[in-house]
C-alpha cells in the first residue's frame, strides 16, 4: 500500500494525530475492515503535499475507540459512519447521532460485522 | 433574540439531491447547521460480500451517475495495483478521454444547477444545452449517455476511432466555443457577483484543517489535485491544478467554470498523445491478500477506495470516501453567519452528491 502506516493503540492514538496535525497533515478519510472476529481495523489516512500516512489501530470491537473528532472536527462524519456500520462506538464524539446518521430505526442487523445483531439502540 | 429551528431539505425546491441539513436561525441569519444523512443510503459497499471482483465495477459505477467513468477508473486502479495489472498505454490515455468528458458535463450540469439556484433560468438553460453535446459524444462512443461502463479490470472495453476522433474534436471546439460565450455572464454579471461574492467564505486554512476536497479546496487557494500524482494517462499530461483564493461561492463557481476548458484541453492533449496497441491487459486468478490505498480526482474532488483482497475472487473490504463526504465538515463552517436566503447557494457551491455520501 502506497504510503508510510505507522501502528497505534488506543492509548497513543490522539496523540499521533496532534503530531500529523501539527506537522500540517490533512485528514483523508479512515478505512475499516475487520481484522478478526472481535476486532476491528481502523486505517486513519492523512495527507500533506500527496504523501499518504495510514495510522493502523487495531482495537476490540466491543469496546470504545478515542474519537479525534475533537482534535480534527472533520473526523465526527466518519466516525458515526463507522458508528453505524460497524457498532463500534467513539469516546468523546463531538456530535454523536447514536446509530442514525446513515441507518433507520428498525436496522437491528449490523451492516459490515457478520451475524451480529442489535438487540436496541443505545 | 429567539432561534427558530428550520428543517432544510431532504426535498427542497432549488436542491437536485436530497441534502438535510437543520438550520438554527435568529432573525434569517444563520446560525449553526446539523447534517442529516441516511435519506438514500445504500449499502453498496456490502455488496463486496456477494458480487465477485469483476462485477463490482459495475457497483462502482453506480455510486454516482455523474462520476460514474471516473468511480470505476479509481476501482480499476485499485485492483490492477492489487493484482500486479500493467495496462496499456492506449487504454490509459482512453481512460482519461471518458474522464474528462466526464468532467466536463458534470461542471456544466453544476454550473447550469448554480444559476437556477439564484434564479438566472436562462443561464441554466444555456448550459445543459452545451452539455448535450458531450452527452451525444458518450452515448455515439460507449452507447451510454451517463454510465458509460467501458472500463473493466486491465483496460478499457471499447476503442475509438479515427473518425470518432475527429468527430469528438470538432465537437469539443464548439463546446468551448459555446462555453465561452457564457463566461462573462458566470463570472462578470451584477446579479450574479451580488449572490456569490463574499457568500460562503471558507477560509484556507478552514478548507484544509476540515478536510475539503475539489474545487471546494481549490476555491479557498489550495493548489491540491490528485490529477497531480500522474496516474493513469496524466503522467503524460501538462496539467496545473485551477486555484481560485477568495474562498467564496464566486470562486467555487470560476474554479469549476475554468475546469471545464481545462478539461476540454486534456481530452486535445490526450488525443494527440494517443498510441496505438491493446486495449486491456489478461487478468488471471483473484486478488491476493493485501490491501491498497488509491485516489483520483472526480468533478467534485478527491476520490478515496480502500480495497482489502484475501485470495478470493470476492474482496475482503472495499471502501469508498467520495468527495461530497469530505465536503459536508467545510459546508457546516461555510453556514454560520450568513443569511437563510443564501443557504441553497452556499449549498450548491460545494456541488454535493448525496448518492455518493451515502453509497
Amino acid at each position: 500500500m502506497q504510503g508510510n502506516i505507522i501502528d497505534v493503540t488506543a492509548d497513543t492514538l490522539v496523540s499521533e494525530v496532534m503530531k500529523l496535525k501539527n506537522d500540517g497533515q490533512r485528514l483523508v478519510t479512515y478505512s475499516t475492515y475487520q481484522a478478526d472476529e472481535k476486532t476491528i481495523g481502523i486505517l486513519y489516512h492523512f495527507d500533506k503535499n500527496l504523501e499518504v500516512t495510514h495510522l493502523r489501530l487495531e482495537a476490540d470491537m466491543g469496546k470504545p475507540i478515542p474519537s479525534i473528532s475533537g482534535v480534527l472536527f472533520a473526523a465526527l462524519l466518519v466516525e458515526n459512519e463507522i458508528r453505524d456500520q460497524w457498532d463500534v462506538k467513539f469516546d468523546g464524539l463531538v456530535l454523536d447521532f447514536n446509530r442514525s446518521l446513515l441507518l433507520d430505526p428498525e436496522v437491528t442487523q449490523v451492516p459490515l460485522v457478520s451475524n451480529v445483531k442489535i438487540e436496541s439502540k443505545q | 433574540m429567539a432561534t427558530t429551528v428550520i428543517p432544510f431539505g431532504p426535498q427542497h425546491p432549488v436542491l437536485p439531491e436530497p441534502v438535510h441539513l437543520t438550520l438554527k436561525v435568529e432573525d434569517e441569519i444563520v446560525k449553526e447547521a446539523i447534517p442529516a444523512l441516511g435519506y438514500v443510503h445504500r449499502g453498496l459497499e456490502k455488496l463486496a460480500d456477494i458480487r465477485d471482483y469483476h462485477q463490482m465495477i459495475t457497483v462502482c459505477e453506480r455510486v454516482c451517475g455523474i462520476c460514474s467513468m471516473i468511480h470505476a477508473v479509481c476501482y480499476s486502479q485499485g485492483l490492477e495495483e492489487l493484482m500486479g495489472i500493467e495496462v496499456p498505454k492506449r487504454a490509459e490515455l482512453l481512460r482519461v478521454i471518458w474522464s474528462e468528458l466526464h468532467r466536463t458535463h458534470s461542471h456544466l450540469l453544476w454550473l447550469g444547477l448554480f444559476a437556477d439556484a439564484f434564479g438566472f433560468e436562462s443561464l441554466f438553460m444555456q448550459f445543459w444545452k452545451v452539455r448535450e453535446r458531450i452527452m451525444d459524444i458518450n452515448e455515439a462512443t460507449t452507447g451510454s449517455r451517463v454510465i458509460v461502463s467501458v472500463n473493466v479490470i486491465g483496460g478499457v472495453r471499447a476503442d475509438l476511432s479515427q473518425e470518432q476522433i475527429r468527430w469528438i474534436l470538432s465537437e469539443i471546439d464548439i463546446v468551448e466555443k459555446e462555453v465561452r460565450a457564457l463566461q462573462d455572464t458566470i463570472m462578470n454579471d451584477y446579479t450574479v457577483k451580488a449572490r456569490t461574492c463574499g457568500v460562503g467564505v471558507l477560509t484556507k486554512e478552514q478548507a484544509y484543517e476540515l478536510g475539503a476536497a475539489g474545487p471546494t479546496l481549490r476555491g479557498s487557494g489550495v493548489a491540491q489535485d490528485m490529477r497531480m500524482l500522474g496516474y493513469g494517462g496524466y503522467a503524460e499530461l501538462d496539467f496545473e491544478p485551477i486555484v481560485e483564493t477568495d474562498g467564496d461561492c464566486w470562486a467555487r463557481s470560476t474554479v469549476r467554470f475554468r475546469e471545464t476548458l481545462q478539461a476540454l484541453d486534456l481530452v486535445r492533449q490526450a488525443v494527440a498523445k494517443l498510441p496505438e496497441g491493446e486495449l486491456r491487459a489478461k487478468v488471471k486468478g483473484n486478488p491476493p491478500e493485501g490491501e491498497v490505498f488509491t485516489r483520483v480526482e472526480q468533478p467534485r474532488g478527491e476520490c478515496v477506495y480502500y480495497i482489502r483482497g484475501n485470495g478470493t475472487k470476492h474482496l475482503d473490504r472495499l471502501r469508498i470516501r467520495t468527495p461530497t463526504f469530505a465536503n459536508i465538515p467545510p459546508l457546516l463552517a461555510m453556514m454560520p453567519g450568513c443569511e437563510l436566503a443564501d443557504v441553497p447557494v452556499i449549498i450548491l457551491s460545494i456541488d454535493p452528491c448525496i448518492s455518493c455520501t451515502e453509497r
